[in-house]
């Protein structure tokens, strides 16, 4: 979840100095590329190369980690998928691939506000305007998207927790209305708070 | 000043508040009551959250009704729920976020949201991540994001819930030092001992409207 919640680690790297703009183009080229490459040795020169930029970044391994550990069970599986059906070469090689592509947008938002995404974000989106879109409510949307992830994990925790203590932990029912209701009050309270800071002006 | 002029609100077919007329110019009022009486809808009235079914409710000379989004910016909103109130994954950009729609240099914002963490012991927490806060500190931030906006008044509903006991202390001396008009509805009986006034609300009613010492023995008669 970390790798969601606002995972930014403060630092003064050449990394974290770089705007968000560069680095989201920069993390679009190298996907791009890893794309195309093909062999095994080229991906692990490039794995050497990310974990160089990690080394560079500050970040600290732990926190390197933390953006590869949620997708680490979906990797096992495309290694295996691919072992058996296109042989061991192309698992290396794809498996790899996604991997490193995680790792490296994993290292954007390590080094990357969230205030310069949205700010960037909202540059890009300006032509939006012409449509009738509001640049600064869609990239309200990606934040608030962010900010909600440990909210409402916290709620179902706090739901998971009360269906024990009633010992109805096997029901989804007791699990998913009480959830929902949580999620919704939420959602209220979060409109109204966007209301008094000014979100309606 | 807060003005209340016969105020009714209705909510379904319930009546929440039955004709309120009150006039708040003290530097501190306090408003308490059951849970259902009301003051939670007092409160929102305030800045505009909630509006009257029937009356009016001014503030600062201008209509709630008329003027929701002008009063909004000068008066200030504190949930009790903070978690609720953090919108940005960083603490030093959710103070930021409040100051995003003034037009101010980066600089000037950088300054502003340093200087009021600063203020209110956030300064070390500025980078951290704001789900990582303890409870007491989500609550900080979340007046942190609303003083950060120099409003003239503030209203809090039951801003000290969910906090343990050091932090609600802490959290009083916070208030105490406070310059705003503050209007705070609570249950919390101890944070409202050196306030200028307080309210008993009842079943969408003031039944009372005094000192805090003559105000909270009328509310413990009332709930014995």
């Amino acid at each position: 979840m970390s790798g969601l919640t606002g995972a930014y680690v403060p630092g003064r790297s050449p990394l974290h100095r770089l705007g968000a703009g560069v680095k989201l183009l920069g993390l679009a080229l190298s996907c791009t590329a890893l794309v195309l490459m093909g062999s095994p040795p080229a991906l692990g020169g490039a794995a050497v190369a990310v974990a160089v930029l990690y080394a560079v970044s500050g970040v600290g391994w732990a926190a390197g980690w933390a953006q590869i550990r949620p997708v680490r069970w979906f990797a096992v599986a495309l290694f295996a998928g691919q072992a058996l059906t296109a042989g061991l070469p192309v698992a290396v090689t794809s498996t790899l691939r996604m991997v490193l592509a995680v790792a490296l947008a994993g290292l954007v938002t390590l080094t990357t506000r969230t205030a310069a995404m949205m700010a960037c974000l909202e540059r890009c989106l300006a032509p939006a305007r012409f449509v009738g879109l509001d640049p600064f409510r869609l990239s309200l949307l990606l934040s608030l998207t962010v900010r909600s992830v440990p909210v409402v994990s916290g709620l179902a925790t706090r739901v998971r927790e009360a269906q024990r203590a009633r010992g109805v932990e096997w029901s989804v029912r007791a699990f998913a209305v009480p959830l929902l209701i949580s999620v919704l009050r939420h959602a209220d309270t979060l409109g109204e708070a966007l209301r008094t800071r000014g979100v309606d002006d | 000043m807060i003005e209340f002029t016969d105020v009714h609100v209705r909510l379904g077919r319930r009546d929440v508040l039955r004709g309120v007329t009150l006039s708040l110019a003290e530097r501190r009022v306090g408003v308490i009551g059951a849970n259902g009486s009301g003051k939670s809808t007092l409160a929102r009235l305030i800045n505009g959250l909630a509006l009257p079914s029937s009356g009016s409710v001014t503030v600062l000379g201008r209509d709630t009704r008329k003027h929701g989004a002008r009063i909004r910016r000068e008066v200030g909103f504190v949930f009790t729920d903070p978690d609720a109130q953090i919108v940005m994954p960083i603490v030093a950009e959710d103070v930021a976020f409040s100051l995003r729609r003034k037009g101010l240099r980066p600089e000037e914002v950088e300054r502003r949201v340093q200087a009021v963490l600063a203020e209110n012991g956030l300064s070390e927490h500025a980078d951290h991540p704001a789900h990582q806060l303890s409870g007491g500190q989500k609550q900080l931030l979340a007046l942190c994001s609303v003083l950060v906006l120099e409003p003239r008044v503030l209203v809090m509903d039951e801003p000290t819930t969910l906090l343990d006991l050091r932090h609600s202390r802490q959290f009083a001396g916070l208030l105490r030092g406070l310059p705003h008009q503050v209007v705070v509805v609570t249950h919390d009986l101890a944070l409202l001992e050196d306030f200028d006034r307080v309210v008993v609300l009842d079943d969408g009613r003031v039944v009372a409207d005094d000192e805090p010492g003559a105000a909270m023995r009328h509310y413990r008669k009332l709930m014995a």
